[in-house]
């Protein structure tokens, strides 16, 4: 660290130390690039700091461990990327459904399957809202530089504890590996939410009935309140039921108790939209080329501007409905072949033009590439 | 204490009826757990059942403790989280056939080979009862199934030998008719500091033993009674266990548990005043 208190650090890094600094106790994962570093400073760390790290078999069981410890009262976490992703969606779901807060990494590269294991990628964007069988509440934050890993891991874990339930924390391979300057000066400044916990005796304790917020306090196993828990539809007792009608109930509640309180988790960045007349729409490693074309395009006396979700879901659609309204463009960029721009088509509503800038071959979107995309409409 | 005042303290009455059929051997196999536990004496509070998917997997249910019925094959994976996260727990994990050795196999001979201080009982029916009488791992060669319909030809497990060839170090076989041998064994079972795994051989009229005539619950219950012997008989004549079933305390020897290890780390970096922010 130098004097001014920055220090060289990577996003994987980042990443862990802003896990640690919210209360991450307990790690599993398994080997995966591009993710492992995660789960390698995981393992130095935290028998350092009396937590828990453990190397499972695979990705099914990496994520099962982190609901467990969870269950036991430990703020969890696992990483991995594409096909451990894909592996780890089943005990999303049941994360979901029994409200388990939890935090899983995913930090992007090629797919599908084993695809471009070292190359960057956004492909699993939509797998982060989707991925599981079933409806479902979905959080997932998506960071652009290796501060914003930091701070928003810890804005993850908030969430995951708020809410009672599993936060994606949907990264690129660009961040992940990228070094860059960070402070850890405001480390204690930083908000850290723990999960509510019942004030209740224990016999009055009735494990999934919420309180006005669509939230149950949540016991941890070990407390003397006795509970079940399943990932079958349960009632408020969280005994499986097979009403209609308390299943349609619970279904609601746990996607209304995050997609209702959207505004308190809406992260983004506008970049130079003040006055803008045409938008480009990038998140992530993206987003840096996207801002850097921005710029460029600006001292050609264009009016272009950048619009970055951070909040990748659930979807900031007031936002981008707005800029719909302001622009009389928007380009999708993204490492995919179009994605997030699907839900930027809805929620324009035809307003104004939305297009598609893409690339699936691996290499980072660059701003030439956004600006020559451009190219045709714009006198450059 | 007697069958109603085991009944009131460990199960959760207002939960029963179960679900199981007529003659299932499950009821029993699950109050043998009840039972061991008792005889323990183990706080009811400090103990997790945890189970996966199946009819074995709906016991936890039904009984009074911190109960956690999880995904197909994963009981093993979330219950690691659970003792690792907090060693002082009881975690006893209650699975199928099916459940911990085809969809859970690899959970279990890692498991396992961790030696987590974890006790494993698998309810062995020899068939996919919750989806109606598929085979599974166990079913014998040649037996019939609803995707065996010309004669099973997967040779089966033999899930003791699996899981203590995979490092479990208390291994143990029992049946739904020897409940007392089942219970010890579990006792024993929890005890151990380490991976211990019990087979309950249960039975299931409905499915298994209807397609392959095996008779009703009486007479599959009879079958486990006279074909069973333990296993220190058949150690000093060895021509008394020929073709029969094997029960009895199979395997013995503790090791270093995983966790404890893994204190030995942690301990190393005690009073050392790590903070966070320390890349």
């Amino acid at each position: 660290m130098n004097d001014k208190g920055y220090k060289l650090v990577q996003g994987n890094e980042a990443c862990v130390e802003g896990a640690l600094a919210a209360g991450m106790r307990f790690f599993a994962g398994y080997p995966i690039t591009p993710s492992t570093e995660i789960a390698e400073l995981s393992s130095q760390r935290l028998p350092k700091l009396g937590g828990k790290f453990i190397q499972m078999e695979d990705e099914l069981a990496s994520m099962a461990a982190i609901i467990g410890a969870s269950l036991a009262g430990m703020k969890s976490m696992t990483a991995t990327s594409g096909p451990g992703f894909s592996l780890m969606q089943e005990n999303i779901g049941y994360a979901a459904i029994a409200e388990i807060p939890c935090v899983i990494v995913n930090v992007q590269r090629g797919g599908p399957s084993t695809g471009q294991p070292t190359s960057p990628a956004q492909g699993d964007v939509m797998q982060a809202r989707w991925g599981t069988h079933g409806d479902h509440p979905a959080i997932a934050l998506t960071p652009n530089s290796v501060q914003e890993t930091f701070e928003y891991t810890v804005k993850a874990f908030n969430l995951a504890e708020k809410y009672r339930t599993p936060v994606i924390f949907l990264m690129d391979e660009i961040v992940g590996h990228m070094r860059e300057k960070m402070t850890y000066k405001n480390i204690s400044d930083l908000e850290v939410i723990n999960r509510k916990k019942p004030s209740c005796k224990p016999e009055e304790y009735v494990a999934y009935r919420p309180d006005e917020d669509m939230i149950p306090p949540m016991a941890s196993f070990g407390e003397g309140y006795r509970y079940h828990v399943t990932g079958l539809t349960h009632d408020e007792t969280g005994f499986p039921t097979n009403s209609n009608e308390i299943s349609e109930r619970l279904i609601k509640r746990i996607v209304d108790k995050v997609e209702k309180n959207i505004d308190d988790f809406s992260y983004f960045e506008e970049y130079k939209m003040e006055d803008a007349e045409m938008a480009i729409i990038a998140y992530g490693g993206v987003s840096r080329s996207a801002k850097s074309a921005v710029d460029q395009l600006r001292k050609q006396n264009i009016k272009a501007g950048m619009f970055r979700p951070i909040t990748i879901w659930p979807f900031l659609e007031k936002q981008v409905h707005k800029v719909s309204f302001q622009v009389k463009e928007i380009y999708v960029a993204e490492m995919n072949l179009g994605q997030y721009s699907l839900e930027v088509e809805r929620a324009a509503c035809k307003n104004c033009k939305v297009s598609k800038i893409n690339k699936v071959n691996g290499e980072l979107i660059t701003p030439e590439e956004i600006i020559e995309a451009l190219g045709g409409r714009y006198e450059l | 204490m007697n069958c109603s005042e085991i009944t009131k303290k460990y199960y959760r009455v207002n939960r029963l009826p179960h679900i199981w059929c007529p003659g299932c051997g499950h009821g029993t196999l699950t109050n043998t757990v009840v039972r061991a536990i008792d005889r323990l004496g183990l706080n009811k509070d400090e103990v997790v059942i945890v189970s996966g998917i199946g009819c074995s997997s709906r016991a936890p249910g039904y009984l009074d403790f911190n109960t956690l019925h999880t995904t197909h094959g994963r009981a093993l994976a979330f219950a690691t989280g659970i003792k690792l996260a907090n060693p002082k727990l009881h975690v006893i994990v209650i699975m199928g056939d099916g459940d911990s050795s085809a969809i859970g196999g690899n959970h279990l001979i890692h498991a396992a080979r961790r030696n987590i201080d974890i006790t494993t009982i698998v309810f062995n029916n020899n068939i996919y009862g919750m989806t109606g009488g598929q085979f599974s791992p166990t079913t014998p060669y040649g037996d019939l199934a609803t995707t065996a319909a010309y004669g099973n030809i997967d040779k089966p497990f033999d899930l003791c030998s699996l899981a203590q060839g995979a490092g479990a170090t208390y291994v143990g076989r029992a049946t739904a008719y020897h409940a007392v041998l089942m219970q010890r064994l579990i006792e024993k079972g929890i005890q151990n500091k380490g991976f211990s795994f019990i087979e309950g051989l249960s039975l299931c009229p409905t499915y298994y033993g209807r397609k392959n005539k095996k008779g009703n619950a009486f007479k599959m219950h009879t079958f486990l009674k006279e074909n069973c012997i333990d296993k220190k008989i058949v150690d000093k004549d060895p021509e008394k266990g020929k073709n029969k079933i094997i029960i009895g305390e199979f395997y013995n020897n503790p090791q270093p548990e995983y966790i404890e290890s893994y204190q030995v780390i942690t301990d190393m970096f005690q009073g050392r005043g790590e903070k966070n922010g320390e890349v």
